[in-house]
């Protein structure tokens, strides 16, 4: 469909490129930052430090030091900085690096003085598609105005309306709509094109890359900000994961804790971060002479359609996340055989990792044995919406670069995963096709994206 | 690339005026409101004593024997579900399977599922310390762990109503759920028409639920001044593109339509009701706080969708407009609406349902679209109820107060959300 302005013709089956990543996460800002920290096996994970968390079970999480907004936005804009969640400052600032990492020209980059002149892309045609999760309310903001309309630790209805909810900003609400990821994005950047905010928890950022790839593939952008950002590093996340018994409690060795398919994982760690990336229609990018990491090439979406209570399990056999495979690979015209590497999405938890293994297993078949499969969860943990776009960003540096990284707490690896996961390394692997995959740990969400090495 | 075409099958809606298709579609012709004062919470003291409220909601009632697994869901999850199940039987969907699921999907806009207010205050308030003046986060945790339970901070996920609804009808297809606030149901059924198109998938449950009339939801938009505020005389206060207008009224529920591929639902001799023919999303990447002055980002949508239909501006027999009843938007729309339809503006009928039902947030898209759907029907549009003086900046045919018989082909819906994300889809009788 077209959309936008409308001037240009539907330009149907257009071939889309990635120009730029951006990644924000507990081991690195930035492209070579984070790539550099992958291979070298870093952990981001410690000791939580932004708040006590001594009597939460688990007490370790993924936290980045030092994110300032001033320097990732305009300074006329840097007020706005108030009204901003944590999670849209962790997207603003994704934002920062991938503009500037694809070498587009944007407001922002022209404001700041980055960039001179004009922007190098029609703003009309330009879109943003960001995943967000539910943005916890700042606690101790909240919990000053309640307790002002309390009395003996009661909470007064009739206070709370009369003088409670005076002592919150009048903004105070936009600061945590899911929205305003990508509506800060797009007003900081001046992208007017097709705008979407997908929340399905840790499938948002594969669904924002994929329905970007659609926009772009059928000619209503020409150029896409999309992928996802969420913290989970705050108490009422740490609070709810756990109420949920998603979380490790290798507390006295947080480096080690967050161990997908390995035998003894026992769940995974909180975090904070996300990733944005630049698709493009490959003929924009060549006019404009940007380096292309990969080719996208194919999405999937399914759903487990099997638990609906909540915390719900997923799937024994990973029925949605293979049927979302299998459509990306349909999606990309390629048979199982062709699959080089598989980005998994598993996070540490024992149900999750096995479900997901058995849909890896159930689409390679035979070869499942053979085919490598990286993840990138051990120093980075799950922070929600944006954990489909770092590992993204991790399977498009491993394409470009023909490197996997290791995952380096997998072993000793769990026999009823069965899967050549990459532990040791880096390895140098020339990947022709990769698949990466994401999964809700709650929900029941789905999505693959198929990624090519580039060729003209 | 497929080009195949979209059509609407099925439509149910849970709403502040009934929860059956045809009952409150009679209810809104007939100019009645919804809008009451406040039962769901005490708000005798808030600026906005008074809502749209979902009255004698049952759940149990719409799912029957399919009850048990949701039965702790949301309350904007459970509207979802409730919606989706009179979609499904109005579009015949409920024999035997007749699509391979993996080609059945979900795209909601769907809402945050409320917060578990009583025990969350709790905590927070035991958590305050007030001589360090700062959040005791040990103390607050021992409440919190006592106090909140992982069901009811699980269903906040504004996830959770989409995967209800695949788990209960069985779709494993494409499972989306998108919340661009005011815009969200119709931006979901325009990328869920667009997965159609594509051939991702043949079949989408489609629309969008939410429900933001709790004591945080009032909180937050009476702090951005966005509510009315005419306690005294509440069920006229929705009052979209009257000069008198003063904010608009919160409301609640859900819209969900059956989407499906035109081959699929003729092969299985399915009642088509319309076509989805345009789809236009656009960002004002102007303010968050406001919309452009120019009412850029609405105008683009607008020309997108009409694009999008290959469709002339004359074409357009009906506007379901955003209009909510706030001096911003409906001077910003109406001058949209000028900018893309020049003379023609004066002329089409355009009318604001949110007079009656107040403002769905997330779900409102769905609703509005199901009037066009029942417009096109029926010949008929909805009015804009509450509508007794003329604003010099909304001077356009807001079918002031009475519902009026109209050849009604084609419709176009608009949704802006706060924010700047700007959607609209057009509808055609087939």
């Amino acid at each position: 469909m077209n959309t936008a302005t409308g001037a240009t013709p539907v330009l149907p089956g257009r071939r889309v490129v990635i120009t730029g990543v951006g990644p924000v996460t507990p081991i690195g800002i930035g492209a070579s930052a984070f790539w550099s920290a992958l291979l070298e096996k870093r952990s981001g994970i410690r000791r939580v430090r932004a708040f006590d968390p001594s009597q939460f079970q688990s007490q370790i999480g993924g936290e980045i030091d030092g994110l300032s907004v001033g320097d990732y936005v305009p300074k006329s804009y840097r007020k706005a900085a108030k009204i901003m969640a944590h999670d849209i400052v962790l997207a603003v600032a994704a934002a920062h690096q991938v503009i500037t990492d694809a070498k587009l020209q944007t407001k922002c980059l022209i404001d700041r003085g980055e960039a001179q002149g004009a922007p190098n892309l029609d703003v009309t045609r330009f879109g943003a598609n960001i995943g967000a999760g539910l943005i916890c309310a700042d606690l101790p903001e909240l919990a000053e105005g309640l307790h002002s309309a309390s009395t003996d630790g009661r909470f007064s209805f009739a206070r709370w309306g009369t003088e409670g909810m005076n002592n919150l900003t009048p903004l105070w609400l936009l600061k945590f709509l899911p929205n305003m990821l990508a509506c800060h994005v797009t007003i900081v950047h001046d992208a007017e094109g097709p705008s979407n905010t997908i929340t399905c928890g840790e499938a948002s950022s594969h669904l924002a890359i994929g329905e970007a790839f659609r926009t772009i593939t059928r000619g209503a952008a020409d150029v896409c900000i999309c992928g996802g950002a969420e913290s989970k590093a705050n108490p009422m996340a740490l609070l709810r994961q756990g109420l949920g018994r998603r979380l490790s409690r290798r507390n006295d060795a947080p480096e080690q804790a967050c161990r997908p398919f390995a035998a003894d994982r026992d769940g995974t760690v909180v975090s904070e971060g996300g990733g944005l990336v630049i698709l493009e229609a490959l003929e924009h990018a060549q006019k404009r002479g940007a380096r292309i990491y990969a080719e996208l090439v194919g999405f999937g979406a399914g759903h487990d359609a099997y638990a609906p209570a909540q915390p719900s399990a997923p799937h024994p056999e990973g029925r949605g996340c293979a049927v979302a495979m299998r459509k990306a690979l349909k999606d990309a015209g390629i048979a199982p055989p062709q699959v080089d590497l598989v980005a998994s999405f598993a996070c540490g938890l024992v149900e999750h990792d096995r479900s997901e293994a058995a849909a890896i297993r159930g689409v390679l078949g035979d070869r499942a044995a053979a085919v490598p499969v990286m993840n990138v969860k051990a120093g980075i943990g799950n922070n929600g919406a944006g954990s489909g776009a770092i590992d993204f960003i991790a399977a498009v540096l491993a394409v470009h670069y023909g490197t996997v990284p290791p995952a380096f707490n997998s072993t000793p690896m769990d026999p009823a995963c069965g899967l050549k996961v990459i532990a040791d390394g880096p390895v140098d692997i020339r990947v022709g096709y990769a698949v990466s995959t994401a999964y809700a740990l709650g929900g029941g969400q789905n999505a693959a994206l198929v990624l090519k090495r580039f060729k003209e | 690339m497929m080009n195949r075409r979209v059509v609407i099958t099925g439509m149910g809606w849970v709403t502040p005026l009934g929860h059956d298709l045809e009952g409150v579609w009679k209810r809104l012709l007939a100019g009645e409101s919804g809008i009451a004062p406040t039962t769901i919470f005490d708000a005798r003291t808030f600026p906005t004593q008074f809502a749209a409220e979902v009255k004698g909601f049952d759940l149990q009632r719409f799912l029957g024997p399919h009850y048990e697994p949701h039965k702790l869901c949301s309350r904007n999850a459970g509207f979802a579900l409730a919606a989706a199940e009179m979609a499904w039987r109005d579009a015949g969907l409920n024999g035997a399977p007749t699509h391979n699921p993996e080609m059945v999907g979900v795209y909601l806009g769907g809402g945050e599922g409320p917060i578990d207010f009583d025990n969350f205050v709790a905590a927070a308030i035991a958590g305050w310390d007030p001589e360090k003046h700062e959040l005791d986060s040990v103390r607050w945790a021992q409440v919190a762990a006592e106090r909140l339970t992982a069901v009811k901070e699980f269903e906040q996920d504004p996830n959770c109503a989409a995967g209800h609804i695949a788990c209960r009808f069985n779709a494993q297809g494409p499972n989306v759920n998108t919340l661009t606030a005011c815009a969200a149901s119709t931006q979901a059924l325009g990328e869920a028409a667009s997965l159609i198109r594509r051939g991702d998938a043949d079949v989408m449950i489609s629309g969008g639920a939410h429900s933001m009339i709790h004591p945080l939801g009032v909180t937050g938009f009476n702090r951005l001044t966005a509510l009315s505020t005419r306690n005294d005389t509440c069920a006229t206060a929705s009052r979209p593109f009257d000069r008198t207008r003063d904010g608009f009224v919160l409301g609640e529920g859900a819209g969900i339509l059956i989407l499906e591929e035109l081959e699929s639902a003729k092969r299985r001799g399915a009642r088509i009701l319309a076509e989805i023919i345009g789809y236009g999303s656009t960002a004002d990447a102007f303010r968050v706080t406001d919309m452009h002055e120019d009412g850029r980002g609405g105008a683009a949508a607008m020309r997108g969708a009409l694009a999008d239909a290959r469709v002339q501006p004359q074409e357009i027999d009906y506007i379901s407009a955003h209009g909510t009843g706030t001096e911003e938007n409906d001077k910003i729309e109406t001058l949209a609406i000028k900018t893309v339809f020049g003379d023609y503006a004066r002329k089409v009928p355009i009318s604001s349902v949110k007079s009656m039902f107040g403002h769905l947030i997330a779900g409102a898209g769905a609703v509005e679209l199901i009037t066009c759907v029942l417009a096109i029907r029926d010949g008929i549009v909805p009015p804009t109820t509450n509508y007794n003086e003329p604003d010099p900046n909304c001077d356009l045919d807001y079918v002031p107060n009475k519902s009026r018989k109209a050849a009604v082909r084609t419709c176009l819906s608009n949704s802006f959300g706060f924010g700047g994300q700007n959607d609209t889809l057009i509808v055609r009788a087939l």
